[in-house]
């Protein structure tokens, strides 16, 4: 008994002294009370820098935290609880927050800066005139693949997919609407039917796939390309410059049948606390020297003009990641298919991955 | 004789071997001045220069063990209580069904867990944060450290409780002088148990948590997302050579303070004191 | 007056199974009732009496039951090694130690072990066997799983050895019984609770294995976990994510039945 005791008060003495330790950190680092602004991000999806330029120049300090997927972050912000000042969604989670009143309208007059964005990247379908949300980055669904290894495949084409010689050669990406959209690109459908006959000719085109396909991952997509566990790989831009940063044998390529553009957002949710200092950080992102400094940090396409004129050429005249008018014309945007048919894609991805062992 | 212990040996060492192969390959790696855990470059210790110029990360690492040591001690308690409840009930069905009650939390995906959670602190009202994670860290871990605790009271022949009853102990007495010491190494195997559990969670925290904070394995998933940065690690690295050595320590000078009655130590054997 | 004192001393944890599992359940059942637009309708359990759902279920049962016969398999022998070493409380936490780097971590480090250039095939190429494909196969599922589990199986049981009484081995010795017989009549009908409490330690938890099912096996072993993650976080169908999470829980209150009838049995003779 008196052992058990023992155990117990130095079990609490130790986590009592660490829970001082920690308050203690925290109030030195000005992370607790106070002027404070907490950003709801992606992993690593900002260049830490800009956060303690922003601290000095207005004397907020930046919380972050991150998600890792849209409905992840949605099912957080749904519930309350929580009050986030700024969230970076993307495209289709607008549409879907904007449905349920989760965000607050944007004051454009408070934001000065917005005029360094591309107005290509203004007004899309998600979000009409831009009531809620204000361009972060942006990007394309496509291929990346390992010359050395592909018999001279160059993917032109999505159906050079389904070349018999990339057996077992073939990682693709855990979404429904990116697999399913490259099915039905690759039949010359739009990434959004709804068709069933289209669906269906597409699921049975994604079987067929099955002998090429290695493995249905997730983020660590980008560590297996780069270490060239498979030839080929279905990833977003974003992933790709990662990869090709890593491993410079590979290559990115958008097939010309067309593809999905995206865009992540940044947003202010209704639940916010510190609407000014989120309005003062969007418009701090927003200046041209800072969103170029991001860029160069997280990889991305910078749907901000100015900035893009401020980065060197072998990024901005990188056709594979800023493509010409006559690719992005045939890009599309994942449109809003409501719940019955979202849950119709899942269902028949869901077929695909277990006809696939 | 000598050649089966040999073997024997032979064995553990290759089930250890296996155990630790992971850790080692990232202990490895944490030294690779490529960043990454693919091709090992050269020597660096970077990574490590990063882990202590990171105020936040290692807040967060001081959250995980106050959730981790807090949660499990509570929960343990709450177990002992629950063993000896199910131990109470006389009818086998109440027991099966108390003990299935009991196993829900085991049996549910973390996922489920989370949201359900995450409901029942909104609904509750609570806010989301170190109480909303310590209050789900603490549900999680008490079925487990129930079924760690019941076989010990279960092999406890109910004649010795009998007997100090009738010897005259209060209640109090049979608890605090009978039950508890014959149960102890069950404690101690729930207590870490939990811990474990505790420690390793991610899609429960994940939905509960919130207003900035954070432990260490929801930290890890959402960066894994750019790749694992090899700063983690070497935080990893750091917190398992202090354990170990923690581990290790604390059991030899244990063993040491217990030396001279040494009969005593093996007849009260338990997992660590 | 003593049987209410008894009562005020259990208050937490029934309090606990109140807040913490009965309330959880409900809201479970109750979300299984209700389709994506949210309509009160029986058509979840519908679904999920389709070809897919029941392909899944198998496929989780199967290998649940391969990870947890391989887990005793494996930690069964190490706990008994484990009870004869001369510091065994510090190896037994030597057991337990690796649990407690992350998860993610170690599911990492394995891809790049069982990877196409990971030492393992190294290994196999030096032996002449050449290289495999061992990541994205349901041998690596399984071998991580187990790796993930082992400690779990091997605490109890290293319990219920630690509780054996040793006078019974040399009794049973002394009797003339050979060391199979010792341990087939003696040593295992008296650690059987261990082995129950680790088996489901392992199996319950294994049917609803999700992330190991992407990052190992490559989304070509597709478990209930799976589903249920996926419709809880991806797909935001509740309702059919919530049906799968009942259909375990009836599963786990079966096993349990099951498990405590056989041992009623047991004690009755």
């Amino acid at each position: 008994m008196k052992q058990l005791v023992n155990a117990f008060v130095a079990v609490m003495i130790a986590a009592f002294a660490l829970m001082y330790l920690g308050s203690w950190m925290n109030k030195s680092e000005g992370y607790s009370g106070g002027n404070t602004l907490t950003i709801y991000n992606w992993g690593d999806y900002i260049d830490p820098e800009l956060l303690t330029q922003f601290q000095k120049e207005t004397g907020i300090t930046v919380i972050y935290q991150t998600f890792d997927s849209n409905e992840a972050m949605l099912t957080k912000i749904e519930q309350g609880g929580t009050n986030f000042d700024l969230v970076v969604p993307s495209d289709y989670a607008i549409a879907k927050m904007k449905e349920e009143n989760l965000l607050l309208p944007l004051d454009h007059s408070k934001l000065p800066n917005l005029s360094h964005i591309d107005p290509r990247f203004m007004n899309l379908s998600f979000d009409e005139g831009n009531r809620y949300s204000v361009p972060y980055f942006w990007g394309t669904v496509g291929i990346v693949y390992n010359p050395g290894l592909t018999h001279g495949l160059t993917f032109k084409s999505w159906n050079d997919l389904w070349d018999s010689r990339l057996k077992n050669n073939i990682l693709l990406l855990d979404g429904a609407r990116e697999v399913m959209g490259m099915s039905l690109n690759s039949l010359h459908y739009s990434l959004n039917d709804t068709s069933e006959e289209h669906l269906q000719e597409a699921l049975k085109k994604l079987n067929a796939l099955s002998p090429n396909v290695k493995a249905i991952v997730g983020d660590e997509i980008k560590m297996l390309l780069a270490n060239e566990e498979a030839a080929v790989g279905l990833v977003w831009s974003g992933d790709a410059a990662e990869i090709m940063d890593e491993n410079d044998k590979l290559n990115y390529v958008v097939p010309e049948e067309g593809s999905n553009v995206w865009a992540d957002n940044l947003v202010i949710p209704r639940s916010a606390a510190n609407v000014e200092g989120a309005y003062k950080f969007i418009n701090f992102m927003l200046r041209p020297e800072v969103a170029a400094q991001n860029t160069e940090y997280v990889g991305y396409s910078t749907p901000n003009k100015d900035a893009l004129a401020l980065l060197p050429e072998d990024i901005s005249g990188d056709e594979r990641f800023y493509p010409p008018k006559a690719i992005t014309d045939k890009l599309e945007v994942y449109g809003n298919l409501g719940k019955r048919m979202l849950a119709h894609y899942n269902e028949l991805f869901l077929k695909f991955k277990m006809n696939n062992d | 004789m000598e050649n089966r212990n040999r073997w024997s040996n032979l064995y553990l060492a290759l089930v250890f071997i296996v155990l630790y192969a992971p850790i080692f390959y990232l202990m490895y790696y944490s030294f690779n001045s490529g960043g990454t855990m693919h091709e090992f470059e050269g020597f660096t210790l970077d990574h490590y220069r990063e882990v202590v110029q990171d105020t936040r990360l290692i807040i967060i690492v001081i959250n995980t063990l106050v959730i981790a040591l807090l949660s499990s001690a509570i929960a343990t308690i709450i177990a002992v209580i629950g063993a000896l409840a199910i131990q109470h009930v006389r009818s086998r069905r109440a027991k099966n069904t108390l003990l299935s009650l009991n196993n829900v939390l085991i049996v549910s995906p973390d996922v489920i867990i989370g949201a359900s959670f995450l409901i029942l602190f909104t609904i509750a009202g609570v806010q989301l944060g170190f109480s909303s994670v310590l209050l789900s860290h603490i549900a999680f871990s008490v079925p487990i450290a129930v079924l760690m605790i019941l076989p010990h009271l279960e092999e406890m022949s109910p004649t010795l409780t009998d007997a100090a009853r009738d010897l005259g102990a209060t209640r109090r007495d049979v608890l605090t002088k009978v039950i508890l010491p014959v149960i102890r190494p069950g404690i101690f195997s729930g207590f870490f148990m939990a811990l474990t559990y505790s420690l390793d969670d991610f899609a429960v925290t994940f939905f509960v948590t919130g207003n900035g904070y954070s432990t260490l394995s929801v930290e890890i998933y959402s960066r894994a997302r750019q790749g694992v940065s090899l700063s983690i690690n070497a935080l990893s690295t750091l917190i398992f050579l202090f354990t170990v050595l923690l581990v290790v320590g604390y059991y030899f000078l244990t063993v040491k303070k217990a030396k001279k009655p040494s009969a005593e130590l093996t007849a009260e054997a338990g997992v660590p004191r | 007056m003593t049987s209410k004192a008894k009562q005020v001393y259990l208050i937490p944890y029934y309090l606990w199974i109140a807040l913490f599992v009965i309330a959880p359940v409900l809201l479970i059942l109750y979300y299984s009732l209700f389709d994506l637009n949210g309509e009160l309708t029986l058509s979840n359990y519908a679904d999920f009496f389709t070809p897919v759902y029941l392909k899944m279920t198998l496929s989780s049962f199967w290998y649940a039951f391969l990870i947890t016969v391989f887990s005793l398999l494996v930690a069964y022998p190490a706990a008994w090694l484990l009870t004869r070493t001369k510091h065994k409380q510090l190896w037994l936490l030597l057991i337990i130690l690796p649990t407690w780097i992350n998860l993610l971590l170690k599911t990492y480090a394995f891809i790049g072990i069982f990877g196409t250039f990971g030492p393992v095939n190294s290994i196999l190429d030096v032996l002449g066997i050449g290289e495999k494909q061992i990541l994205f196969t349901g041998f690596s599922f399984v071998f991580v799983s187990v790796y993930i589990f082992i400690p779990f199986m091997i605490l109890p049981i290293f319990s219920a050895l630690e509780d054996l009484n040793p006078t019974l081995l040399s009794a049973a010795r002394d009797l003339g019984a050979s060391g199979w017989t010792t341990f087939r009549r003696v040593v295992f009908p008296l650690t059987v609770s261990g082995v129950r409490s680790g088996c489901m330690a392992v199996f319950i938890p294994a049917l609803s294995l999700f992330m190991i099912t992407r990052l190992i096996a490559g989304n070509r072993v597709i478990t209930l976990g799976t589903a249920i993650e996926q419709h809880f976080l991806v797909t935001q169908d509740w309702g059919m994510g919530s049906t799968v999470a009942v259909f375990l829980i009836v599963v786990m209150a079966l096993v349990m039945v099951l498990a405590g009838g056989r041992k009623g049995a047991r004690h009755g003779k």
